[in-house]
């Protein structure tokens, strides 16, 4: 019964997220007060609406109600409570109803936290969110509910896909989704700004915060996914440049471009088409993501089940959503007033130098669309290549390697010099070329960058030199990466000093420094790693061992284990340094009962300087799972350097949003 | 006009000069490579270009993963193929040949500069080139606007000069 | 001129949407063959035992003259043995599931148009075997335990193969780009491959691709 009130509960949330859209973008239009008014509440009915109907769905999960199909296609009894919850979005309905969940959600929060935004602005900014719910609820009403019956019910559910059923990937979904679905707020905010014609600091400073929390959650959810894919798959790779990892790069290497712009556009007022145009493609690119990963287009390791027919009405949703909103940017564009103007006729356009903060800010923004731009194309290309019946081809790893490096050096760069540059003069060369400091970090890092691989070289003389070795790639990462840092952390304590106590700096500036000093963690470790990973395909049988570096893996047998719904073969390890124990290491092969193919469960010594991992292939006789198996070590340097840096970006986003500035709402005139 | 096309296809070649030093920087191999394919060496050394190799093909079967990672029987098959023809000596070109003779480029996940791959290769570079030029043109277009506010300005200002009476008035207050 | 400008956006966004639209209609994982229209790699395999294994079937309703085969006293088989024919080769193998959907329209295409010959390549009989542990076995046992299995799986299913050659290690598939049992190729007279398929076969694929072709280049 609760299953079909939610399913009504669901049906009434489409159709009052449609009139509520409707009348408050005609009552902003029409300056009409009473229909304005409408907004506010009715997104948080629909919020309500549509939790009440997800906390249905988790109800029938956490009961086993096999008369739902969803639930039947999706979990067993057997399940772990836990993944119980997380299998309402391990399937494509139930991660569809996640999407317009976290949608509500945050539609609802701009609702209640937007005290000082002007009446009709947030009239405007709740109907078109209104309108996108619309949408999509309609697409899940009409082709993937998840709240169909299965009559007679089954007795016992299909299982939880086992790769699923893992923490990691347990959150990774509701974070990506937070993050691409809060976009949807820059983009109302956008559009709303487009149908006003109206845009001006006050503005940007409004959209700003929630653009910064969906880029970081996204960050997060990336983070989630790639550290996921390392410990789960077995490979020990962290990215592939899988068509669904670049679908989560893309917006989020736009929502980086539009947060710095939003920066510009509260400050200075510049760069406000750009802005707008930087907002509508940052949805526009979660939504072709969701496109790309559910109709089939193109193959890849995240293929939900997948149906044109979805993909058909999904591509007509983006149609809707994307080229309403170009079409209103291209004809209102040039009418956008910034009311600025009105009162300081010598700010009406604000001049900035060449090498300026804002310059720097354009650069970099323009370079991350670039970016995005050659992501999108080697994504697209085989499509591209087999529409024109020019033949198949694959685009993979190697490709998007060779350009997204050379791609981002100057980013990098650039990132470590925005610390000298102000805003609308020229100070950064008298700055850069002639400050002694930043001249020392500059040779200090590029000492550090010749010597370090040197070092490394000779500590794994034992293997075979790549021939990534003998590229110069390393050193130069290495120096961007080092540079940023120091440039980072000497900037930020000299602002301490400066200001003489730690609390009067504001938040935002320690935001954008721990942000940007986790970048240059990510590259240092991306550097690191990719380059001395160490790997070895072995065979081994109890008793044996294998050695790395000052490493020794002994193995000391090999077990059968049985879990809640699996039985395992599970490797006893001893992980020996200097002769000394220094961990125990239990990989394991798991059959889960539901299905064929056995899961790689891998085991690994977690380490700030590197992580040593273990994963076992599969046994040489099949016959005998407790005898000698072929199995797959490395040694991993620097490789959490990679998720600590996702997770510092983030960090710094949040603190960010606690700047005073937000908070007070002060307005800056 | 012609001023713009000129100025925008100088730092259009400028750019994708850059551009290329960078792409060539961050790719190419420096150091002649240790890597030899002489039959005569030993063994980590074959393990070590099959590994290189074999992350450069797709496995057919699953589509998602590479020779090097997938347990799919094909991509067994295929590794110990690779193997057999780096122990006779065969050099990396010979068995990519060999991968695409038979499975097509497909296969491979570093597409071959060809005709249909020509437009993959070339694009980032031209991307790049247009975004510098939207950038210098932005810039130029900025400082030229503002100069011309700072004009118009400096003729609204002579108007809104204090009267010779209004000026009095504030000189008063002032005291 | 900023809506000039700026219609250029709308414009790609549309071809965009056009190229995915178009892309619903088309299946990423297919992989067309870098062999069409290229001579047929060689090979020499051992063929299934008993010079015509169509004599394995009881009731054989074939009408073809098996006096051509009675002379070819074969032990193993090779392209070149069968320059001047339009022959298919049919990838099968007994674990493969596909195969036996395709089976019944194989042997009915055999009866159908007995001038055109039809190789099967069992592919990896006892190897591709999950259930089989092959790596302590020796040839010889391999050999006749692929046989065995390969002869039953006829007997009982019917036989459309003019001859079975037996790739027991899978050798001459990947000589063939074969990725994903059953996969069918037609080869012509020249020994030059003009058409692939994989997956199994089904009614149109012949009625529309293999028949035409062979009409097309002539008998």
């Amino acid at each position: 019964m609760w299953i079909e009130l939610a399913h009504f509960a669901l049906i009434s949330a489409m159709f009052i997220a449609l009139f509520a859209g409707v009348i408050s973008l005609v009552g902003a239009a029409k300056n009409k007060v009473a229909q304005m008014a409408i907004a506010k509440p009715s997104s948080i009915l629909v919020c309500l609406l549509v939790s009440l109907s997800f906390a249905a769905l988790i109800n029938a999960f956490v009961n086993d109600d096999f008369s739902v199909l969803y639930v039947a296609n999706h979990s067993n009894t057997l399940l772990p409570l836990i993944y119980k919850v997380s299998a309402v979005w391990g399937g494509h309905e139930g991660s569809l109803l996640l999407w317009i969940l976290m949608l509500t959600w945050w539609s609802a929060l701009v609702a209640v936290l937007s005290k000082k935004l002007p009446y009709e602005m947030l009239a405007r900014i709740l109907g078109v969110l209104n309108l996108v719910a619309f949408g999509f609820l309609l697409f899940i009403l009409a082709t993937s509910n998840p709240f169909l019956r299965i009559l007679p019910a089954v007795f016992e559910g299909r299982d939880l896909n086992p790769l699923l059923q893992d923490p990691g990937l347990a959150i990774h979904p509701p974070l990506l989704y937070l993050g691409y679905v809060g976009f949807s707020v820059a983009y109302a905010f956008a559009v709303a700004a487009l149908l006003s014609g109206k845009l001006d600091s006050a503005w940007a400073r409004w959209s700003r915060p929630w653009t910064t929390a969906a880029w970081a959650f996204l960050t997060l959810g990336i983070m989630v996914g790639s550290w996921w894919s390392y410990y789960e798959l077995g490979w020990g790779g962290w990215w592939f440049w899988d068509p669904v990892e670049n679908a989560s790069l893309m917006p989020w290497l736009v929502g980086t471009a539009l947060m710095h712009s939003l920066a510009v556009t509260e400050k200075r007022g510049l760069f406000r088409h750009w802005t707008i145009l930087l907002a509508i493609s940052a949805f526009s690119l979660s939504l072709l993501g969701t496109f790309l990963v559910r109709s089939g287009v193109l193959t890849s390791v995240h293929a939900f089940a997948t149906d044109p027919s979805r993909g058909l009405f999904i591509l007509l949703f983006l149609v809707a959503v994307i080229g309403s909103s170009l079409i209103l940017f291209a004809w209102r564009a040039s009418k956008l007033q910034a009311q600025q103007s009105q009162n300081n006729p010598e700010k009406a356009i604000s001049a900035f130098s060449i090498f300026s903060t804002e310059s720097l800010l354009l650069v970099n923004n323009i370079l991350l669309v670039v970016v995005c731009a050659t992501v999108l194309l080697g994504t697209l290309y085989p499509l591209i290549v087999d529409v024109f019946n020019v033949g198949k081809i694959s685009v993979g790893p190697p490709y998007f390697n060779a350009v997204f490096v050379p791609l981002m050096l100057p980013i990098l760069l650039l990132v470590a010099i925005v610390n000298y540059s102000k805003w609308k003069q020229s100070s950064i060369m008298q700055n850069v070329l002639k400050n002694k400091l930043v001249i020392a970090y500059f040779v200090i890092s590029l000492i550090l960058a010749i010597i370090i691989p040197i070092v490394l070289n000779k500590q794994n003389s034992e293997q075979i030199l790549l021939e990534k070795n003998n590229s110069i790639l390393v050193e130069i990462c290495l120096f961007a990466g080092i540079f940023l840092a120091i440039n980072t952390i000497i900037n930020t304590l000299i602002r301490i000093k400066q200001q003489a106590s730690l609390f009067s700096v504001p938040m935002a500036f320690y935001g954008m420094q721990i942000a940007h000093f986790g970048l240059a963690i990510f590259v240092i470790g991306a550097t690191i790693v990719s380059t001395y990973e160490i790997e070895k395909d072995i065979k081994l049988s109890a008793g044996e061992s294998v050695t790395i570096l000052d490493y020794t893996f002994k193995l000391n047998s090999i077990k059968i284990v049985e879990g809640a719904n699996y039985s395992a073969a599970q490797g006893d390890f001893d992980l020996i340094q200097n002769n000394q124990v220094v961990n125990k290491l239990y990989p394991e092969k798991r059959n889960y009962f539901s299905s064929t193919m056995p899961m790689t469960e891998a085991a690994i010594d977690i380490g700030f300087w590197r992580d040593v991992y273990v994963s076992l292939a599969e046994p040489i006789d099949k016959d005998k799972p407790l005898d000698a198996w072929a199995m797959r070590i490395y040694y991993k340097p620097c490789v959490d350097w990679l998720w600590l840096g996702c997770l510092l970006m983030a960090v710094g986003g949040i603190i960010s949003i606690l700047d005073r500035r937000y908070r007070k709402g002060i307005v800056k005139q | 006009m012609q001023k713009f096309l000129i100025s925008n296809l100088k730092i259009s070649v400028i750019s994708i000069v850059l551009f290329s030093v960078l792409f060539i920087l961050t790719n190419a191999n420096f150091y002649a490579s240790e890597i030899t394919e002489s039959a005569t060496a030993t063994n980590p050394l074959h393990e070590k270009r099959l590994q290189n190799l074999s992350a450069e093909f797709r496995c057919l079967v699953c589509q998602n993963q590479t020779i090097a990672d997938s347990d799919a029987d094909l991509a067994v098959d295929l590794r110990k193929e690779i193997r057999t023809m780096i122990a006779d000596g065969k050099t990396d070109e010979q068995i990519i040949d060999f991968m695409t003779e038979r499975y097509g480029d497909f296969v491979l996940y570093r597409p071959p500069f060809k005709a249909q791959t020509a437009l993959l290769w070339l694009l980032p570079a031209a991307f790049f080139a247009i975004g510098v030029m939207i950038f210098f043109n932005f810039v130029t277009k900025n400082k030229r606007s503002s100069q011309q506010n700072s004009n118009e300005n400096s003729n609204n200002i002579s108007e809104n000069k204090l009267s010779a009476e209004e000026l009095q008035q504030a000189k008063d207050l002032l005291k | 001129m900023k809506f000039n400008k700026y219609i250029v956006l709308v414009i790609v966004f549309f071809a965009l949407v056009i190229l995915l639209a178009i892309g619903l209609s088309l299946d990423p994982r297919e992989v067309p063959s870098p062999l069409i229209n290229k001579a047929a790699p060689d090979f020499s395999l051992p063929v299934l035992e008993s010079q015509n294994p169509k004599e394995l079937l009881q009731s054989n309703t074939n009408s073809k003259d098996n006096a051509e085969k009675v002379v070819n006293n074969l032990n193993n088989i090779s392209p070149r043995d069968l320059k001047g024919k339009f022959w298919l080769l049919n990838v099968w193998a007994t674990w493969c599931i596909s195969c036996r959907a395709e089976h019944t329209l194989l042997v009915d295409f055999a009866n159908k148009n007995p001038d055109v010959t039809i190789i099967g390549l069992n592919y990896k009989e006892v190897r591709g075997d999950s259930d089989i542990d092959s790596s302590k076995m020796s040839e010889e046992t391999e050999r006749s335990l692929a046989d065995s299995r390969a002869k039953k799986w006829l007997v009982e299913r019917g036989n459309p193969y003019d001859w079975v050659a037996m790739d027991l290690n899978g050798r001459i598939g990947i000589d063939y780009g074969v990725y994903g049992v059953p996969e069918t190729y037609l080869i012509d007279k020249e020994g030059i491959i003009r058409m692939k398929h994989t997956g199994p076969l089904t009614p149109e694929i012949i009625n529309s691709k293999i028949l035409p072709t062979i009409k097309s280049l002539g008998m």
